[in-house]
């Protein structure tokens, strides 16, 4: 098999980046799984427990890049108790400990210590990105240690963290030799920022992409750094709130001008509508949007502002749009592909939010749709029926009726038939969530149809353990199911105790699966971890088979039972 | 699906289960309030007819609508999507179009009807003669109509049996749903905690940049401030007092104010105290005492509160809406015990039940 000396298949091996890719080229043969793991420089672990660091670094020693994530996805809604897991720090202490040259981080969903990022900001002296994305456990005095040690650092991403905001003096921590920043963004930060210290850092770092304030940057200084940074592509606003009439508007207008190479604008955490004109120079060649923290722009002036952004192909907004402005979206987006609607009242009456008719206009008007987050009101199966039938190309379709048991809106029928559609047109759709009344059929048409799909979100759905088996049945390509509030049971969850290994995790809460099922599961099953979460304070939880369990996650590993669980955590 | 929220629901079953004659008392108070104020008309779960603040899922703090949830979990079964009927959208047909009981039936009718052609024919069974609306509300009180409950028995006649929603486990199941939601719900809608105060927050310049987050030091705590659209309700407990309550912070503009609200929460439940410590002896002549100089450290108790970063504070320091934007709970200490707590930073934990 082996007709090249190693070189050469090291040099072919390099053209492949993709994870899935380099995974299977290892599998070929001894010599090839060799070759690509010495070369091998970026790593993606989607669940940390399922492999531990000492294994990751013996088997990759020239690992430049990884990424981890700790906690199930359903952490982000509060189903996952707080100290529940995915701690970096067992990880930073081994790659410390060995001569791995780490370059890059980024997490998800893990619980990173001020001590983790300070270990992590001595140990590598290349270390160049940063990104932390939904993590918690630290402070500003961690982001302050790496900003001080880490030398050529590239990229400080903070993306939606729990950050315990010490009060800023941490951006006064960049060195002045620090030039190499490209991208700095720290919107989740809560805290004033040292103001002068963000100028300087920003005059000093002429090769500055990416930025994204936090709500503490006032509009003026805004204005100062896009004057010193009209190179910037992303761009995050602090808050945006002027007086239209002043000095400084009329500057930061003008700076505006300048941009010329922003294509991607979020922020708006704070916004005086009239002041939006400002921004109008630089719509025209977005390509991403992203007012979903702006609950203060609605109406006339946001629909103005899209009406500008004629290349955009990423929008994120808030319902406040309202139906007439998707239509206004639909109408002006033509190169749109992916559309996240978010609630901006999630418990209220809901009379500015959307409905089935916005969803129906931008698939008429945006073909190119492949990406949907679309919080609604209500829905009909017809206008998935519609939706289907324009936008054939969905990738990712989540679709998240504030009501999760709302029929139809219109027949009163429950909406199988419109997800049906759905997973008939779109063969290529990887991710799926559902809401509204659905019952098993939702379920036949899922494993008949969803050939690609990789991860699933299912809650208050289904009639019985049918539903659940049609789906592990058909889904062959299945990674991520997560289940809540559904009557799914033992039978469901015993029926194929091998399809687990195929699977990266599955989490049930609410449903009818029992404490003896899982037991089971756990007995049969010694490749997978099983774990029962119960937070619930019970004073009697009783060790009955037959009790019902309210959480259970489980999830494949090759290192066996996480020696970190919680004592609410008890694994099987 | 995406984004969360969590609620005190959990908290409240079990409230329910270990004490169940408060629960009645609580029940008594709260429908002599219902009747007066129309701010709690908005936050009960009921039908009415279109254009009425209908049923949504919306988080109501006040105890009321757990021990409604509780009593009425049949009750309120599907009209969560009988509501879709009511609903005045353009696309709606008229109420009487739908026969409200078809609604109930549909998905659990037979899952052999479910073909590739739309279902035309609703149902017949569970037809409900000639009802507007107006004659079906289903008000969670001790008072729902008749033929609702009729309706509900019919309805649990079909159903499988599922067990309840999310950490009821203290509630005797029964046949009751388990796919309602009645009321507010752990997790949904599917949101992060960043994205959950957005309206309420977006008013107020020196509102704290990321709203309602749990404090994450306070482990295993289900969130203490549930805004609700225009009410921001926080949990208050006070020293001695077993139950806590929770109180309305923007039906306040003043320290002054709140201090007024927390006498009045607590003097009736302090003096009950008393007296069941006293071996239940109900004195006639024991007086309830006012509960005052909470506010300067005058009298028998202070009034603290835990911050959006987890640390305990003295109330009073800072104006009332840069107050409003931080706080997340409130306590009632024994101002005796002030100095042998730790206010401030306090990284360990929960505040002690």
């Amino acid at each position: 098999m082996n007709y090249f000396p190693d070189e050469v298949l090291e040099h072919v091996f390099d053209f492949i980046s993709s994870h899935k890719d380099r995974n299977s080229v290892s599998l070929v043969c001894k010599s090839w799984y060799k070759i690509e793991r010495f070369s091998r420089q970026r790593v993606f672990i989607g669940n940390c427990y399922s492999i531990s660091p000492d294994r990751l670094i013996a088997r990759f020693p020239g690992l430049k890049s990884l990424t981890l994530k700790g906690k199930p996805h359903f952490a982000d809604f509060n189903l996952v108790p707080h100290d529940w897991g995915g701690f970096l720090d067992p990880w930073i202490r081994a790659l410390a400990k060995s001569r791995i040259g780490l370059e890059e981080l980024r997490l998800k969903r893990m619980v990173v210590s001020d001590e983790s990022l300070e270990l992590l900001s001595k140990s590598f002296l290349n270390f160049k990105s940063l990104v932390l994305v939904s993590c918690e456990g630290f402070t500003t005095d961690g982001i302050a240690a790496i900003a001080a040690n880490c030398r050529f650092l590239r990229e400080l991403d903070l993306q939606e963290n729990e950050v315990d905001d010490h009060r800023g003096h941490w951006l006064s921590c960049f060195p002045e030799s620090c030039t190499s920043l490209v991208s700095l963004n720290f919107a989740c930060l809560k805290g004033e920022i040292n103001l002068g210290a963000l100028e300087r850092l920003v005059v000093r770092s002429p090769n500055l992409k990416s930025l994204r304030l936090n709500r503490a940057v006032p509009l003026d200084t805004l204005q100062k750094i896009l004057m010193r940074a009209p190179q910037v592509v992303d761009l995050g606003t602090g808050s945006y709130v002027h007086d239209p009439s002043s000095e400084v508007y009329n500057k930061l207008k003008s700076a505006f001008q300048r941009c010329k190479s922003i294509r991607s604008l979020s922020g708006f955490l704070e916004v005086a509508p009239r002041c939006m004109s400002a921004i109008y120079p630089i719509c025209t060649n977005l390509t991403f949007l992203n007012l979903s923290y702006a609950p203060g722009l609605h109406g006339n002036e946001l629909t103005k502002l899209i009406q500008h952004c004629r290349k955009l192909q990423r929008l994120w907004i808030l319902d406040c749009i309202g139906d007439k402005g998707l239509g206004v979206v639909a109408s002006t987006c033509k190169e749109l592909q992916e559309l996240r609607v978010f609630p901006s009242d999630p418990y209220g009456a809901g009379n500015a939010a959307v409905t089935e008719e916005g969803l129906v206009l931008i698939s008429a008007g945006c073909t190119k749709l492949n990406s949907l987050l679309y919080f609604c009101q209500q829905m009909t199966n017809a206008a998935l029926i519609t939706v289907a039938k324009n936008c054939p190309n969905f990738i990712r379709f989540r679709l998240c009726i504030l009501d999760p048991i709302k029929p139809d809106a219109v027949t009163n029928q429950p909406l199988d038939e419109g997800f049906g559609a759905i997973v008939q047109s779109c063969k290529g759709l990887k991710r799926l969530s559902l809401s509204g009344l659905l019952t098993d059929q939702v379920f036949l048409y899922i494993g008949m149809y969803a050939e690609q799909l990789e991860m699933l979100s299912i809650a208050f759905a289904g009639d019985s353990d049918k539903g659940m088996l049609y789906v592990l049945n058909g889904c062959k390509k299945l990674r991520k199911l997560e289940i809540r509030d559904c009557p799914f049971g033992n039978a469901a969850l015993l029926e194929d105790v091998g399809k687990y290994e195929t699977m990266r995790s599955l989490w049930m809460s609410s449903c009818e699966v029992t404490l003896g099922g899982c037991k089971t599961l756990a007995e049969k099953m010694p490749s997978l971890s099983v774990e029962i979460i119960n937070d619930t304070d019970q004073m009697e939880f009783s060790l009955d088979d037959r009790q019902k369990v309210e959480k259970m996650y489980l999830y494949r590993t090759l290192v066996g039972h996480r020696e970190d669980a919680p004592e609410f955590v008890w694994i099987l | 699906m995406e984004s969360g929220c969590s609620k005190n629901v959990e908290a409240c079953p079990q409230l329910l289960d270990l004490i169940p004659q408060q629960r009645r008392w609580h029940m008594k108070r709260e429908d002599e309030r219902r009747h007066g104020s129309s701010e709690e008309k908005k936050l009960e779960l009921r039908l009415g007819p279109p254009g009425e603040d209908n049923w949504s899922i919306k988080i109501d703090a006040t105890k009321s609508n757990n021990k409604e949830r509780d009593e009425s979990l049949l009750s309120l079964g599907y009209f969560p999507s009988m509501n879709s009927n009511a609903k005045q959208t353009h696309t709606f047909p008229t109420p009487e179009d739908h026969p409200v009981g078809s609604v109930l039936s549909s998905p659990w009718a037979n899952t052999q009807q479910h073909n590739h052609q739309q279902q035309t024919k609703p149902p017949s069974f569970l037809q409900f003669s000639s009802t507007a609306p107006q004659t079906l509300p289903v008000i969670a009180k001790e008072s729902s109509q008749p033929c609702c409950t009729k309706a509900v028995d019919l309805h649990n006649a079909e159903k499988t049996a599922f067990s309840l929603p999310p950490a009821n486990t203290s509630v005797p199941p029964n046949s009751s749903q388990k796919r309602t939601a009645p009321g507010p719900v752990v997790g949904w809608p599917p949101i992060r905690s960043f994205r959950k105060n957005l309206a309420s927050s977006s008013s107020s310049k020196l509102a704290s940049e990321s709203p309602s987050v749990v404090p994450h030091k306070v482990a295993n705590e289900k969130a203490a401030t549930e805004p609700t659209g225009k009410g921001l309700f926080v949990k208050i407990n006070m020293d001695g007092v077993p139950i806590g309550r929770k109180v309305d912070l923007r039906a306040y503009d003043s320290y002054e104010k709140l201090s007024t609200a927390v006498d009045e929460l607590f003097r009736g439940l302090l003096a009950a105290q008393r007296d069941s410590c006293a071996g239940g002896i109900v004195s006639k002549q024991e007086e309830e005492k006012v509960i005052t100089g909470v506010l300067d450290g005058s009298g028998e108790y202070t009034l603290v509160y835990e911050d959006n970063e987890g640390d305990r504070m003295l109330v009073g320091d800072v104006p009332w809406h840069m107050f409003v934007s931080t706080v997340k709970r409130l306590r009632v200490l024994k101002s005796s015990e002030l100095s042998a707590l730790s206010l401030g930073s306090s990284k360990q934990g929960k505040m002690p039940a």
